[in-house]
Order: C-alpha cells, then sequence, then structure tokens
C-alpha cells in the first residue's frame, strides 16, 4: 500500500517578476516498508521535494497525499498537527534540543503533541533507545554523546510517534564513512521492522545500496523510476 | 498544554539568563526605592489631611487652599453650618515650629494641629486639656516620649504629649494634636505676624451629604473655596508635583524594564531560530513557542522581584531614619504587576520573530 502519493507536483518560486521553478511536475509513490534513496546534485530540488513530501512546504500545483490524507491544501495548523502524527523527520544537522537528555528528546514529540510524558510514554521512550543500541544513554546530554550517538537518538524521535513515513535529510554527511554505513544499517533495519516508508536524501552514493529504489531528480524533474517496483 | 520545554531549559541552563535575571533585579530595586520615596514623601505631607474623618474641606477664597494662608471667621462658620446636608463643622489650624525635646541637644520639627471633629485614630478632642497633645509616632525617631512636655518655637509653649496617633504627619513634620484653644496659644505666642482671634480659625472640616462644595461655597457668597479631602490633600504645597515627578521617573525605569526584556528575549529567540525550526517541523506550533518565551520572561521576572525586593529591603534597613523611604505592601503588589506587565509586553515583541520561523527551513541546513 502507498503511504507517499505525490502526483504531478510543482512548486515555483517567484522573485519579483522572475519565477524559479524548484520542483517541475513531479510524481513519486512510496510503499509501507520501502525506502527509497534521492540523489541529487546541490539546487536540484531535493530538499523541496521532501519538504513538500512532508507537509512542510505547500506545492504550487499537484496533489500529496501522505498516509491516506491528502495534504495538498491543508492549512499551517492542520499541516503542524499533521507532521505531528504522520511523519518523522531527521534532518542533516542533528539538531537534538542540547538541554534535553536523550530519552526527553524523544519525549519532546509525546509533550508536543499534548501529551504529559507518563509512564506509557516513557518506557516506549527506553524500549526506542534500548532498541537503537542507546540504552545506557538515556540520561544523557547531547553534549555527551558522539556524533552518531546523536543521530540515533534523532532517528528515535523520528520514529516514536510511529509515523507511517519517515524522511531523512543527508543523515550520514556528519559522519564519517563507517559511522554513516552503521546508521544506515540501522536505519534499514528500523524501516523495515516496522513497515515504515521512507525517503533519504544523499548526494553520497555509496550509501544508496541500502534502498529499496533510487530516484534521481535534476533541476527538479525526477528521472529514474518514480514509482515502486 | 504541557510547558516543560522552556521550564526545563530555565533549571538547567540558569547561567544563560543569569544577566537579565540580574539587571531585572536591580530594576526591581530601582522601582520599589523610587516607589518607597514617593510613599514616604506623599504619606509623610499628607498623612494629618488624609486622617480627616470628612467629606470636604472649607479655606478661605483668598488662601489658594492653602491652611496657612486661610482664615475662617466665625460669621463664616455660621453660613456653612446652616448649609443644607451639613451635619457637623469643626474648626482646623496647623503651624510649623521647631520643639525643644527634655534630653535632646536638636529640636524636633512638629506641626501643632489644633482640631474640634477628631481625625481617624485621634481621640476626641474633649479627651484632652489646654496644653496636652497626642502626637504623631514619627516624632519618637526624634526623642520624644509620652509624658514629655514639648517647648515649642521660639516662645517655648509648653505642650505635653499624652498618647501617640500613626500616620498622621504634616508636610514632613510630626504632627501634635491639640484642642484649639492650645493651637491658638503657640500660634499667636511664635507666629504673631499671623495671629488668629478667638473666634477663627484656618479651615473648616464638614461632614454631610450631597454636593457640599457647591453648596458651601454658594451659601457663603464666594468667601469660601471647598475642597474634597483627596482634593486638598493634592492642594498641599509640593505634592502634585512631587507625584508627578516620581511617576515619570518610575514609567520611565518601566519602559527600560520593557527594552531590557524584549532585548534579551529578542536576542535568544534570535540563538533558537535554528531549533524553532527544527521543533516546528516535528509539531511544535507557533503558539506553544512563544508561549515558552512569555513563561520564560514571567519567570525571569518573578525571580528577579523577589531578590530586588530582598536587596531594597536590606538597604531600607540600613538607610538612616530621616530618609523618606516607606515600603508598602501595596507598591510591592504594584511594581510586581507593572514588572509582568512589561516583561510580558517585552517578551511579545519575540512573537514575530518565532511567527516567521520557516519549518522547512529545518531541511537542508547543515548548521
Amino acid at each position: 500500500m502507498t503511504v507517499l502519493d505525490m502526483r504531478d507536483v510543482r512548486k515555483v518560486y517567484r522573485s519579483g517578476d522572475a519565477e524559479v521553478v524548484a520542483l517541475d511536475h513531479a510524481t513519486l509513490a512510496v510503499d509501507h516498508g520501502e525506502i527509497v534513496a534521492l540523489l541529487g546534485p546541490s539546487g536540484s530540488g531535493k530538499t523541496t521535494l521532501l519538504s513538500i513530501a512532508g507537509g512542510l512546504l505547500a506545492p504550487t500545483e499537484g496533489s500529496v497525499v501522505v498516509d491516506g490524507e491528502d495534504i495538498t491544501g491543508h492549512d499551517a495548523r492542520r499541516l503542524t498537527a499533521f507532521r505531528r502524527e504522520h511523519v518523522g523527520f531527521v534532518f542533516q544537522s542533528v539538531n537534538l534540543v542540547p538541554f534535553l537528555t536523550a530519552e526527553e528528546n524523544l519525549l519532546v514529540v509525546d509533550e508536543l503533541g499534548g501529551g504529559k510524558g507518563g509512564r506509557a510514554a516513557r518506557e516506549r521512550a527506553r524500549a526506542l533507545l534500548d532498541e537503537l543500541g542507546l540504552a545506557a544513554r538515556g540520561s544523557n546530554m547531547p553534549s555527551q554523546l558522539s556524533g552518531g550517538e546523536r543521530q540515533r537518538v534523532a532517528i528515535g524521535r523520528a520514529l516514536f510517534n510511529n509515523p507511517g513515513l519517515v524522511l531523512f535529510d543527508e543523515p550520514t554527511s556528519a559522519l564519517d564513512t563507517q559511522l554513516g554505513e552503521q546508521v544506515m544499517e540501522l536505519i534499514r533495519r528500523e524501516m523495515k521492522a516496522r513497515d515504515t516508508a521512507a525517503v533519504i536524501v544523499t548526494h553520497d552514493t555509496r550509501m544508496t545500496h541500502y534502498a529499496d529504489r533510487v530516484v534521481r531528480i535534476v533541476d527538479g524533474r525526477l528521472t529514474a523510476d518514480p514509482v515502486p517496483a | 498544554m504541557s510547558l516543560k520545554l522552556p521550564l526545563r531549559e530555565l533549571r538547567r541552563r540558569p547561567t544563560r539568563f543569569l544577566v537579565a535575571t540580574v539587571v531585572l533585579a536591580f530594576l526591581s530595586t530601582l522601582l520599589l526605592f523610587l516607589g518607597g520615596l514617593l510613599d514616604g514623601l506623599y504619606l509623610g505631607s499628607t498623612g494629618a489631611i488624609r486622617a480627616q474623618d470628612a467629606d470636604v474641606i472649607v479655606y478661605s477664597s483668598t488662601a489658594r487652599d492653602s491652611f496657612l494662608r486661610s482664615r475662617i471667621t466665625a460669621d463664616v462658620r455660621s453660613e456653612v453650618d446652616a448649609v443644607d446636608g451639613v451635619d457637623a463643622v469643626g474648626g482646623l489650624g496647623f503651624v510649623l515650629l521647631g520643639a525643644d525635646v527634655p534630653g535632646e541637644a536638636d529640636p524636633a520639627d512638629v506641626a501643632i494641629a489644633g482640631y474640634e471633629l477628631a481625625p481617624k485614630g485621634v481621640p476626641e478632642v474633649s479627651s484632652l486639656y489646654d496644653g496636652q497633645g497626642v502626637a504623631d509616632r514619627r516624632l519618637e525617631d526624634q526623642g520624644v516620649g509620652v509624658g514629655d512636655t514639648l517647648l515649642i518655637g521660639p516662645a517655648k509653649t509648653e505642650v505635653t504629649v499624652v498618647g501617640w496617633v500613626e500616620d498622621t504627619a504634616y508636610l514632613q513634620q510630626g504632627t501634635i494634636w491639640v484642642n484649639l484653644a492650645t493651637w491658638r496659644q503657640v500660634q499667636n505666642a511664635n507666629r504673631p505676624d499671623a495671629a488668629v482671634a478667638d473666634d477663627v480659625v484656618q479651615a473648616l472640616v464638614v461632614r454631610g451629604s450631597g454636593d457640599l462644595a457647591a453648596a458651601i461655597d454658594t451659601a457663603t457668597g464666594g468667601a469660601t473655596s471647598t475642597l474634597t479631602v483627596e482634593e486638598a490633600v493634592l492642594a498641599l504645597p509640593g505634592v502634585e508635583q512631587q507625584n508627578s515627578t516620581f511617576n515619570q521617573i518610575i514609567y520611565s525605569t518601566l519602559v527600560v524594564v520593557l527594552a531590557v526584556v524584549g532585548l534579551f528575549f529578542s536576542l535568544l529567540t534570535l540563538e533558537r531560530l535554528g531549533l524553532y525550526g527544527v521543533l516546528k517541523a516535528v509539531g511544535a506550533s507557533s503558539g506553544r513557542l512563544f508561549a515558552g518565551v512569555v513563561l520564560q520572561a514571567v519567570v525571569v521576572t518573578i525571580v528577579a522581584f523577589v531578590a530586588g525586593s530582598a536587596l531594597a529591603m536590606a538597604a531600607a534597613a540600613a538607610l538612616p531614619s530621616g530618609v523618606p523611604l516607606q515600603l508598602e505592601p501595596s507598591r510591592f503588589v504594584f511594581t510586581f504587576t507593572a514588572l509582568l506587565v512589561a516583561s510580558v509586553l517585552g517578551s511579545a515583541i519575540s512573537l514575530r520573530k518565532v511567527l516567521h520561523v520557516d519549518p522547512a527551513a529545518a531541511i537542508g541546513t547543515s548548521s
């Protein structure tokens, strides 16, 4: 079943009289449990595509359906709630809340949704950290964790609400090759175990073999294999 | 709505907020000091008038609402007595003089006040013999004690203190409440240039109902100028100017508080734009983030106010008694409320920045 269904999506930025087409009639579908690597040079439209898929940006044209919900016409308020419940994000720079422990960084998602970080939420956070190999690091602050550990906490945060779709923005760019591969292995394992769809933006071709499918983007156009096999 | 995040930041990174807290604490102290001085000056100047248990005070029309210039004759008093709605009329007179206190090298500054209708807290005048008075408690600081016979003015007129009253100072001098005969005796002996006849007083204190001021001034054919007690308080020399000067300084200081809070939390918000982008991306609303900024501003203000109050009280205790600083509970309430309002308004300056944080900026950002 398709989790992400983007059809004929265009994103046009206007600057004075000039128009910049960031995404040009992009169509992309990603199934449950499928991992798609989105490969492209700087300025090709990867970021725009990821932002639209995650409900961070509204498309100029086309439709976006995530987890069965058409978010094309959602206003900012509905998109905020939608992202909280249906989409996980792992950003290029790790971006954990610096004054919260690893466990509390996971619970942030629950608290933002009005949860009180009760026992069930705490147990889920601990189980996730355990799964990610961070059982002993739950009470550590981000500054006490290595780069790889911080990225794993960020993955835990993205998975906390059991989203249907997780979007990764260059998740290994700040890591060396060995750590990068470990993180990619972890991502693959976690996505497959949960049957969660993932789109991973990367420019590192060494990491693409962890994906089920590679989609290339150049000048805002998707150039290869944009639908599941 | 859970606001654990901003509270945790305050708890775990207190040094981030230290500068703003210290600056606001000093500003709280300054505000309390200024307010305390204003209250001290105001209360010390106006106590004898605020204590009047009356509705209006009647001056002679040529006095320009000054007790010392005012003279009310027996004829005018009869006219006032006859006005509809007037229930009771009493004479009032003040004279400011130095007084020799037994055992003290320096003379005390006193206001001898002659009265007929007892002000609040002052005993009925019938309980005082000629030459006796009840003194305002502030004279205790100048060595006056119950039973002391003070020698008033250059004529050394004797007045014996037989009791204390509270909060009845007049123009920063401790009032001694006496009967009208004693007041006239002191006035005429020490101020022969401004002597008063036996049936003359400076002003009339009137109890009654209806539009007394207009009725009295009409009945006396314009010979009187009648003010409510509140108006009479503000008509005392310097009181209104003093209030407006101090209040201008206090409100200017509050603008500085607003600027400090606004600037500090604007800078903090600028620093956090990246983090706010991420939090918005993972589902935080602008309202929640902004509420966090306001909450932090309020907590910083509360901590600063408590520290500032402790400092102000310690400093007040160390000051010599001659400084007219009076820290009233109402001043603390006013200062706290004003600080809170200023800090909420100051933190609101960050609202636009928080609203404009684009969650999409979290994607594709490498640092």
